[in-house]
């Protein structure tokens, strides 16, 4: 597979403040990628950067091969953004303002089929200054496909959504990734990336501190799988003496981390023998957000160094 | 510059502004409400006679009967006689009930002219209407001195004749149109594209336009034609109004488009530079003022520059909407075509230096 999108040794700095700290990520053409990170970790900067609106400082990024700075006016009729929290022309209708874009890029899109596509068709002759937060974010995505692009930038195209219009924009982003598009997304909704990400890179004062597949992420920097029992709190010290397991207690419930699969069959006979009263088990296993959690505050701690690309 | 996408962002801009009424109101309304709140004051009060108030204490003779009828005849004043209830206080009288000007006939005034005897006449006029009183005081200083050469059997030796500037009889309105016309040239625009310039950056919309192929020298010239077919329709209305209301002589001549056209060129690339100095809407708006409002009183849209005192005039004649307005009363007014030429150079060549330094100041993106 091809790379869309290429970085290396990317910098950039305000002032003294260095945002964005000299990061290399590749993005395969047709895959989702999730550019994850903390407020103010650097994600809008970079992905700027990368859409052609900002210079950066140093380090090189190539875009469809293209440089995003200097070569902006081509990469752009290749791109389609939406920006964090997308405005428009208030007074605009979205079928209007789908034309308008069409006229720009010289494309004549169906406005009805694109409407439609990001479930606007209801809104078509609504102006934008009366359209919801969510039906604002749609209507971002439409325009953004008005060039029918190789890239779609998504800055954070979810954020302050309610949950229905969050799943409305996540079966878009798949239909896309389904076109063969490239998807560069930035969110800082982990359940998002999980869901809809091939590769996930998560950022942290300005630097990569993981890179992978969100499997290879919790595979790399997760905890152990963990078998969780719900029951009389003596169960943990009788675990500790009969089963030689380190439980903790983790709201209410007892957790045992498990070397492989079959030690929970083994704990549990031990539970069952122990005479006390349980109520019920799960096998827990870390989510991508867990692990984010856990890196972003042992960075913040000292304990944790970034630690570049994968 | 693509003329399709300078349309399309045209078409789009023209729909939002017709879609809020602010707009439409600021730009057609407005203008046309001081231009009748203007044409009201002041040309009934130019054009009008003065009303002389007059109480004729030697009611009977025919010497006052002739003086009062030789007043009508100045044809600045109608004499309107008037007997107080209180003779002696025709001043508080006058004041009570607003009347600008009075003037006192004395008993024995026929008595007195027929005997080659002097007579005072009384007249009052009020300090807060010079024009009323400057008026009444030059016809009744006009009918005493004839009187006074007729009774001497004296001949009239010197007698000035009176012209208007320009052999044209020019009223205030004929003025006030053209200078209406500018302020309207003058403040929609800049307003518009001040506050345009700082909330689009602030909304990050300019960002958003700088990933599609519209340059910014398109989004620019798109404002500038809207600004310009505003322009029309703004002058079409305010030439309509001040000659049905206020019955306005202006000259309709193809010599004043140019100055409706470069004029919001002017303004529009103007505001866009004032709005690119400022960080925010707020200080926008400040800036606006401050660039907008010395034009809007010094350029001579509400009175001609040349009744100011010579410092205004300086200034006057350092602002870009000087020239437009003095270029429309040159070709609506005294059909003056090479004074109008001249104008319409400096604004030209500034019109071409503003749209440049817009362009060149103004960034889509950041760095």
């Amino acid at each position: 597979m091809s790379e869309a999108i290429r970085v290396q040794g990317l910098a950039k700095s305000y002032g003294d403040v260095r945002a964005v700290d000299g990061i290399d990520f590749t993005v395969a053409e047709g895959s989702v990628f999730a550019f994850l990170g903390p407020n103010g970790a650097g994600k809008t900067t970079t992905v700027e950067i990368l859409e052609g609106l900002r210079r950066p400082t140093a380090g090189e990024v190539r875009v469809l091969d293209l440089d995003p700075w200097t070569d902006g006016t081509r990469l752009h009729r290749q791109i389609g953004v939406i920006p964090q929290d997308f405005r428009f022309f208030d007074k605009i209708q979205p079928r209007e303002a789908i034309g308008y874009y069409g006229a720009l890029f010289g494309k004549h899109p169906d406005v009805a089929q694109l409407l439609d596509r990001v479930g606007l068709a209801d809104k078509a002759a609504a102006r934008f200054d009366t359209l919801s937060g969510g039906q604002k974010q749609k209507l971002g995505l439409a325009l953004a496909l008005v060039n029918d692009p190789r890239i779609c930038f998504l800055d954070e195209p979810t954020t302050g959504l309610d949950p229905q219009a969050r799943r409305g924009i996540w079966d878009v982003i798949r239909q896309l990734k389904a076109d063969g598009r490239t998807i560069f997304l930035t969110t800082h909704y982990l359940e998002e990336a999980e869901l809809l990400a091939d590769q996930v890179a998560i950022i942290h004062h300005g630097r990569i501190i993981a890179a992978g597949t969100p499997a290879q992420i919790i595979a790399d920097h997760g905890r152990p799988d963990r078998l969780a029992i719900e029951g009389d709190a003596g169960l943990a010290p009788f675990l500790r003496k009969a089963a030689g397991v380190v439980p903790a207690t983790v709201d209410g419930r007892i957790e045992v981390p498990l070397r492989d699969r079959s030690e929970a069959i083994r704990i549990l006979g031990v539970v069952e023998s122990s005479g006390l009263a349980w109520r019920r088990f799960a096998m827990v296993q870390d989510t991508l957000e867990d692990v984010f959690v856990a890196m972003v505050g042992r960075m913040d701690d000292g304990v944790l160094k970034a630690e570049g690309a994968a | 510059m693509n003329a399709r996408r300078i349309g399309a962002d045209l078409v789009v801009f023209g729909k939002g502004y017709v879609r809020n009424p602010l707009g439409l109101f600021f730009s057609i309304l407005f203008p046309l409400i001081l231009i009748g709140l203007f044409g009201l004051i002041f040309s009934t009060s130019a054009a009008s006679k003065v009303t002389l108030y007059t109480d004729n204490l030697d009611g009977g003779s025919n010497a006052s009967a002739q003086f009062l009828d030789a007043l009508n005849r100045t044809g600045a004043v109608t004499v309107e006689l008037e007997t107080p209830q209180d003779p002696g206080n025709f001043s508080t009288w006058l004041a009570h009930n607003d009347h600008p000007a009075g003037l006192v006939i004395p008993a024995g005034f026929g008595t007195n002219f027929s005997t080659n005897r002097s007579t005072g006449l009384v007249l009052y006029t009020n300090p807060q209407d010079p024009a009323s009183g400057g008026a009444a005081t030059a016809a009744v200083e006009a009918v005493s001195n004839q009187f006074n050469l007729d009774a001497a059997h004296g001949t009239v030796l010197v007698y000035p004749t009176f012209q208007t500037v320009g052999g044209l009889s020019i009223k205030y309105i004929d003025y006030l149109v053209p200078g209406l016309i500018g302020f309207s040239i003058l403040t929609n625009p800049m307003f518009a594209m001040v506050d345009i310039t700082a909330s689009y950056r602030k909304d990050h919309l300019f960002r958003q336009l700088s990933l599609t192929p519209l340059t910014k020298g398109e989004w620019l010239v798109a404002k500038i034609v809207w600004y310009i077919l505003l322009t029309f329709l703004s002058a079409a209305t305010m030439i309509v109004a001040g000659t049905l209301l206020f019955g306005a002589q202006v000259t309709l001549t193809l010599g004043l488009v140019p100055f409706l056209i470069l004029g919001p060129f002017f303004f529009v690339s103007l505001g866009m530079l004032a709005g690119s100095a400022a960080r925010s809407p707020e200080t926008a708006a400040v800036i606006g003022n401050i660039v907008t409002f010395p034009m809007m009183f010094l350029s001579g849209t509400f009175f001609p520059v040349s009744g100011f005192s010579p410092a205004l005039q300086a200034v006057a004649h350092a602002l870009p909407l000087y020239y437009i307005i003095d270029g429309m009363n040159q070709v609506m007014l005294y059909n003056n075509t090479a004074s109008a030429l001249a104008d319409f150079g400096l604004i030209a060549v500034g019109s071409a230096v503003i749209f440049i330094a817009a362009i060149w100041v103004f960034r889509w993106r950041d760095e």
